[in-house]
């Protein structure tokens, strides 16, 4: 049973299952600092130098992981003592280069910057280069490399750069707090703060649901997650862990197709809404554009604002793929809807710190939302959704012109076009991650299949049209 | 009076949508519309008893084909 893609991802997790267990046990302000040591008990080194830099820098994932550093608004934080400063040469000729007779990369390069020493080996000019990879591509021996930091390489909105200390350092006026830097730094050395702590607050002292009521606001692609049990498992360990019920976070995306749709249709040029990090993005940099941001609230706050207004005392927490989700919920618009956020990762550690096997428990059903509302999940699902919004009130007649876009690179040139008046395109379907929401860091697992599942799960829906869905919300 | 019907996964799969929309028809057919308050929760934790209806904190179990006779026996009645 493999539960993580990565050894890092597992790292954090371990740190995150220590935290609650003391959390919950109500002893985590005596045993915040014992935490290290627990997980690297012994006097042999498994990941640095020695167990001493691995217990300063468990030290301070146990922090991050407790939602310190309050002063960063950012959710998005480099623990500088974990990062390994990796080279940031740029494209430079390796030990492999055998010195051919073809000089194909010096044919290609379009700046002159390669010369051959007297064993016909290549050189880059540093001065000249503009790291286009040309020289690159063409090497028979690939002998050319890009070193170039797997954080930076990660971040399409070039958040990141080496600090004075050459540590990683995070741009916050650029950060859009996707997370992919979270998910590609091979040291984990960039991570996201948890709210795990706030969360097993709000449920001990919801007493059992007597105080007030915990809602658990689940996000659609779960469908890719905890592939070793069942989902229907999954909302049992859900409701073990102390939530009232769970309620899909598709059905508020229900909600949102509903009324995004007609907001196309009367302002004629949109972008979506449920993505937070996309909705950053453009805010960040095409303020011209903001105009164009559907003024709904995104599926997880728009079901939340419904069950507050049923249960005014309740609490909600949304459990998500998403780091951008965290910066999303303290937004004054939404704050007063959702309590706390939490990822897949951390409703793994939760489940954990309190010995819940899923894989033992009884099924239990979440079903409130359409197929339409589900497939918000993956890329081109919203745009789907949008269209059958408008045949569902009738006006077909009105066309959708989609541009779906993954991943910030196809956002930035459909959000380019449009801002150059060049965008044929009237909906731009936006959403941060490659992928998707499956595609998200907050995931435990991102595979190839995952597009599959939420489709298959999509066609479980009870509800086949989003109208018969939001009907019960009138 | 306020009628509160479970929206719930399970009570949703057991029609929830189906007396949701009864109880709304025959509601404005007897022009009740501003007495009877119909509202919506996600789980009242009888699950095993659905559709749950509370009609002003009595708990009721109604299905998509008792929904009429609940509301000729106990809304109207009581009103």
């Amino acid at each position: 049973m493999r539960k993580f893609d990565t050894k890092v991802q597992h790292l954090k997790y371990k740190v995150l299952r220590e935290v609650a267990r003391d959390a919950w046990n109500g002893t985590l302000a005596m045993s915040a600092l014992d935490i290290p040591k627990r997980i690297v008990p012994g006097k042999t080194p498994t990941m640095r130098c020695c167990v001493y830099k691995e217990r300063a820098i468990l030290a301070e994932r146990v922090k991050i992981a407790m939602g310190w550093d309050k002063e960063n608004p950012n959710v998005i934080e480099v623990i500088d003592i974990a990062c390994d400063e990796c080279p940031v040469g740029g494209y430079e000729v390796t030990e492999s280069c055998r010195g051919c007779l073809a000089h194909r990369c010096e044919d290609v390069c379009p700046k002159g910057a390669i010369s051959f020493d007297s064993h016909q080996k290549a050189h880059i000019d540093k001065t000249k280069c503009v790291n286009c990879g040309a020289c690159a591509k063409v090497c028979p021996y690939t002998a050319i490399n890009n070193h170039k930091r797997p954080c930076e390489a990660a971040c399409k909105v070039k958040a990141i750069s080496p600090g004075a200390d050459l540590s990683a350092t995070i741009d916050n006026s650029k950060c859009i707090a996707c997370g992919a830097c979270v998910y590609q730094c091979p040291f984990g050395a960039i991570t996201d703060k948890s709210y795990i702590v706030d969360v097993i607050d709000i449920l001990k002292h919801s007493q059992g649901g007597s105080a007030y009521k915990v809602y658990a606001i689940v996000a659609p692609s779960v469908s890719s997650q905890f592939t070793y049990a069942k989902l229907g498992q999954v909302v049992s360990g859900i409701k073990a862990l102390g939530f009232h019920t769970a309620i899909e976070a598709a059905l508020g995306a229900d909600m949102v197709a509903y009324a995004e749709s007609r907001e196309l249709v009367e302002k004629g040029i949109l972008t979506s809404s449920c993505c937070p990090a996309f909705v950053d993005y453009i805010r960040k940099q095409f303020p011209q554009l903001e105009q164009y941001i559907s003024h709904n609230l995104s599926p997880m706050a728009t079901i939340a604002k419904y069950i507050k207004e049923q249960d005014p005392a309740c609490k909600t927490v949304f459990i998500g793929p998403c780091t951008a989700k965290k910066m999303e919920f303290r937004r004054p618009e939404v704050a007063p809807y959702i309590d706390s956020v939490i990822t897949f990762e951390e409703l793994q550690a939760l489940f954990d710190s309190r010995d819940i096997d899923i894989t033992s428990m009884e099924e239990n059903v979440m079903d409130n939302a359409s197929y339409y509302g589900r497939i918000f999940a993956r890329c081109g699902g919203l745009s789907d959704a949008v269209r059958e919004g408008l045949k569902e009130q009738g006006r077909e007649d009105f066309e959708v012109r989609s541009a779906s876009c993954d991943g910030i690179e196809e956002c930035r040139i459909a959000l380019l076009k449009l801002s150059r008046g060049l965008q044929n395109a009237n909906f731009i379907e936006g959403m941060a991650c490659v992928g998707g929401c499956i595609g998200g860091a907050g995931c435990l697992t991102h595979g190839e299949k995952n597009k599959a599942e939420v489709d298959k799960y999509g066609k479980l829906a009870h509800e086949k049209t989003i109208s018969d869905a939001i009907s019960v919300l009138k | 009076m306020k009628v509160t019907v479970c929206i719930g996964s399970s009570c949703h799969l057991k029609g929830s949508r189906q007396v949701v929309e009864t109880l709304h028809a025959l509601i404005e057919e007897h022009q009740l519309t501003g007495r009877v308050e119909l509202a919506g929760t996600f789980c009242m934790g009888n699950c095993q008893s659905g559709v749950c209806v509370r009609r002003d904190g009595e708990l009721f179990s109604v299905t998509p084909e008792t929904a009429r006779h609940f509301f000729e026996t106990e809304i109207l009645p009581v009103l």
